[in-house]
């Protein structure tokens, strides 16, 4: 009820200041606010749009999500995500001649190990050689997009793709459809499935509960003998595997083929849902449908009233601002 | 860049080139890392000076272009960085506000509102800040061209010794010291923590905001959304490896200077392969620094005691 009431309260704020925002660019705001809606949940076609946006958002989230109940601050998603999308290509390319399903399972697999050994070094480096994992990660992120410019300009560029340096294509058969009878890809079905994952993993398994014990004070978790390394490790592998996932998804479900079109900042923007939920991974899913509508309404700001596409992004930043001065509120109103 | 080489020096030419560069891409770096060692030596971490860098970016370069001055540029450019730093200071000041948060979520909103405000200044050109030719001794004109040097530059290394000497010698140097190192021992000599913390931060968003200013206005020299790739991030992690001494932040950004400078300057002599693998070599270099000057058995070395990194 705190939590609820609280984050209506940031979320209202960040609106009135963005609101505040477009007024000074002579918009009426009310109206903004309704394309917000209309372009993010108003038709079959925007909400199609929105929870297309919101599968990887989901997967990215978990990457913040899962090491923060460890108490470690990781923003790798971003990175990871670039790193399991460019596995998942490689694997494509040489599981060609397998059955479809089980190639693509495969090549989701190969994102998903790849984004969590990019970000399980941060955690290896965090624990046994005290290496901040916030700096550490967001410096993994540039790494990731440079060694993917360099692999797609280089080594696996397609020469037949001249608009900009892209991938081989994984091809047309390994591809991944559409839930029947609907626009939306599986991707969102994975999501939605990796969050309920994490749930009963954090919630109802003792792994869950020693995790908890750690991020709550290392020294309780070290004198009850807890593997804290172990644990530490874990928590940043199975994240960056979901931040992997995403990557690997956007390939077979969306591109086809790894280029610069797999850094849109879903990895920034899943730090922000994750922070939303506060960590907790089954509201990281209404939260990512949240975040997935504002950006899928970005379009509709533009062709409207001219915003920049980067109006959705001062809008997430207020939001992430408001989220974390609410948390001063919390406790406030408890009876000592 | 790559026009103004002759093949004739060879590795020579990449030297003196690397140098060079290293003199131009510096400055951002330099005072990025000097803001944010004021700022962590009074306890806080601003992890948001990449948001603050692209804000003075743009800020600067806008001004420039609607006013003509260019130095005017970098004083507005500055401000709106102090500005930003003020809201970092005043979010954080509430109670159960983590600053490493704020910071990201600054670095995101600071972005997200430069691109926003500064879609009308990608195409039209701006007055630049001019240049000291430093070279003219030479005949050469490699080394003309890589003693070039803006004004700002010297500035920097000016600050560096005057902050080096302000924590060493002066009153104000000992309470932002004591308010880093010991909040109890700051509150007990009188001092408000959080009004030490907000004038820290609003100075270190100062300089994040002037060192944005050069990256638009003096080089590269233009606006863009790709403008700044990081730098101000690696900024905070050279802090770290300068354990938060002013003058070893200047080298330290001659170093990143450097090898930023070394993708380009091969580039320059006819080496182009591996051309994103070089650009990746600031980051890479940042993390080996990162994990050499860390270790797990005690805090990092010359670390204020009150920072949440080092805890």
């Amino acid at each position: 009820m705190e939590t609820a009431a609280i984050s209506a309260a940031a979320l209202l704020s960040a609106l009135g200041i963005f609101g505040g925002f477009v007024a000074l660019r002579g918009l009426n705001p009310l109206d903004v606010y309704a394309a917000l809606v209309a372009g993010g949940f108003g038709s079959w076609f925007s909400l199609e749009e929105t929870l297309t946006q919101a599968a990887p958002l989901m997967l990215t989230a978990l990457c913040t999500a899962l090491p923060a109940r460890a108490g470690l601050l990781v923003i790798g998603g971003e990175g990871a995500l670039v790193v399991g999308g460019v596995a998942t290509v490689l694997a494509g390319v040489h599981l060609g001649a397998l059955p479809a399903p089980l190639a693509v399972g495969l090549m989701c697999l190969a994102g998903a190990l790849a984004g969590g050994v990019w970000v399980g070094v941060a955690g290896a480096l965090r624990h046994w050689r005290g290496v901040n994992e916030t700096i550490a990660t967001l410096l993994l992120n540039y790494i990731a997009i440079a060694v993917m410019n360099h692999l797609v300009s280089g080594p696996l560029r397609d020469f037949s793709q001249v608009l900009k340096p892209a991938s081989w294509p994984i091809g047309e058969r390994l591809m991944i459809g559409t839930v029947p009878g609907t626009g939306i890809h599986w991707g969102l079905v994975i999501g939605v499935a990796a969050c309920v994952v994490t749930w009963v993993l954090m919630r109802h398994t003792i792994v869950g509960f020693a995790v908890d014990i750690v991020g709550g004070n290392v020294r309780a978790a070290r004198m009850a003998g807890l593997p804290i390394g172990a644990l530490i490790l874990a928590t940043t592998i199975l994240g960056g595997a979901a931040a992997g996932l995403a990557g690997a998804i956007e390939i077979v479900a969306v591109h086809g083929f790894a280029s610069s079109s797999l850094v849109v900042g879903y990895g920034y923007a899943g730090i922000l849902v994750a922070f939303l939920a506060r960590q907790h991974p089954l509201a990281v899913v209404s939260i990512a449908v949240l975040l997935g509508g504002i950006t899928a309404s970005g379009g509709l700001l533009q062709r409207r009233f001219g915003l920049p596409d980067a109006a959705t992004l001062v809008l997430e930043g207020l939001l992430f601002l408001a989220v974390l001065a609410a948390n001063t509120l919390y406790g406030r109103w408890r009876r000592a | 860049m790559a026009t103004r080489m002759t093949p004739d020096l060879g590795w020579w030419g990449v030297l003196i080139a690397v140098v060079g560069g290293a003199i131009r891409v510096s400055t951002p770096y330099l005072y990025v890392s000097l803001g944010e060692t004021l700022t962590e030596k009074s306890g806080r971490v601003n992890l948001g000076l990449e948001g603050t860098l692209v804000m003075g970016a743009m800020s600067g370069y806008a001004v420039s272009y609607l006013t003509g001055s260019p130095w005017l540029g970098v004083l507005v450019a500055g401000s709106i960085g102090a500005g930003f730093g003020i809201l970092h200071a005043l979010i954080c000041n509430l109670p159960r506000v983590n600053d490493i948060a704020v910071g990201i979520a600054l670095f995101l909103f600071g972005t997200g509102l430069a691109f926003f405000l500064g879609k009308p200044y990608i195409q039209p050109s701006a007055p630049r800040l001019p240049n000291l030719a430093l070279g003219w001794w030479s005949t050469s004109p490699q080394i003309r061209v890589a003693l070039e040097i803006n004004a700002l530059f010297l500035l920097g290394l000016a600050l560096a010794l005057v902050l080096s000497w302000i924590f060493a010698n002066t009153r104000w140097g000992l309470v932002v010291r004591t308010a880093g190192d010991n909040a109890d021992a700051a509150r007990a000599l009188g001092h408000s923590l959080r009004a030490v913390r907000t004038l820290a931060t609003a100075a270190g968003g100062f300089l994040a905001g002037v060192g944005g200013s050069f990256l638009s206005l003096y080089y590269p020299g233009t606006w863009n959304e790709g403008l700044s790739s990081g730098q101000g991030l690696m900024a905070i992690a050279l802090v770290i490896f300068a354990r938060w001494k002013p003058v070893r932040c200047f080298w330290v950004s001659l170093l990143f200077g450097a090898a930023t400078a070394l993708g380009p300057a091969l580039q320059s002599i006819g080496y182009t392969s591996n051309y994103y693998l070089f650009n990746a070599a600031p980051y890479g270099l940042t993390l080996i620094l990162l994990v050499w000057s860390s270790s797990p058995r005690h805090a990092l070395l010359g670390a204020p005691s009150e920072l949440t990194i080092s805890r």
